[in-house]
């Protein structure tokens, strides 16, 4: 079966693109990242800020099982209603630097939508540190028991 | 291409993306690796058959034990990592779907 996200992460750069095909009208898509009650929903974050213009910043926080709060954020340097995002990403109080995000909404349609995701990252190191995260975060949750638990509620 | 898409079956699954990182330092024997979890015994040792099947593990036996080690040529083939990313997003980006799908569209 054809994957509807794809990673391409070539090996020694320091950028990668996701790319994702949706059932879904490319307004509805764009709505997704620009309205805050459902960036929150999708994402599992809190919007604190998001401000769709031109120069804005965002601001998310996530809540992990421990009860730790975590702040994401960045500023959104254009923004094309339909067409475009050009963001920065950071997370906060962690030791890696800011990254760079275009994110490309295309129709391809009237129902069907694709999103491109390009990332580029201070470093090839630093690229592939974060691709590895989530595989970190598998121990955490073999590691405590109550994490476990609570992620479950 | 076959025993491709069984790694990534592997490592598709927390508890066994875990036991990895857990081998990963220094191999482990079956009991020591089941103390670090919650899950029953039975349910680890299945999820390490499964991680020796696609050979993600090796075995080595060691006195009445058997050990537990990565097999590091293997888990480079797994492109550093990326299926368990690449999941993470689908995972988002799944959710976001069905969300917009229930959202009444403005016209």
């Amino acid at each position: 079966m054809e994957q509807k996200t794809k990673i391409h992460a070539e090996d020694g750069k320091q950028e990668l693109t996701i790319t994702r095909s949706f059932d879904l009208p490319v307004d509805l898509l764009f709505i997704a990242y620009t309205d805050p009650e459902i960036v929150e929903q999708w994402m599992g974050t809190k919007v604190i800020k998001l401000e769709n213009k031109n120069h804005g910043g965002y601001q998310f926080e996530t809540t992990d099982p421990m009860g730790n709060k975590h702040l994401f954020s960045g500023c959104i340097h254009e923004i094309i209603e339909n067409n475009s995002i050009i963001r920065t990403f950071e997370m906060n109080n962690t030791p890696f630097p800011v990254q760079l995000e275009y994110l490309q909404f295309e129709a391809v349609t009237d129902n069907t939508s694709l999103l491109t995701m390009h990332v580029i990252y201070k470093s090839v190191a630093i690229r592939d540190q974060i691709l590895k995260l989530p595989f970190a975060q598998g121990i955490n949750m073999a590691h405590n028991r109550i994490q476990e638990i609570q992620s479950k509620i | 291409m076959n025993l491709r898409r069984d790694v990534f079956q592997a490592i598709s699954d927390p508890t066994r993306r875990a036991i990895l990182l857990l081998v990963a330092s220094q191999a482990m024997s079956a009991g020591a690796i089941a103390a670090n979890f919650d899950t029953a015994r039975p349910t680890v040792s299945r999820h390490l058959h499964i991680l020796t099947e696609c050979e993600l593990l090796t075995q080595e036996q060691n006195g009445r034990e058997i050990f537990y080690q990565t097999n590091i040529i293997k888990m480079k083939a797994i492109a550093d990592f990326i299926e368990p990313f690449r999941q993470m997003w689908d995972e988002r980006f799944n959710k976001l779907e069905d969300i917009m799908k229930k959202h009444p569209r403005k016209k």
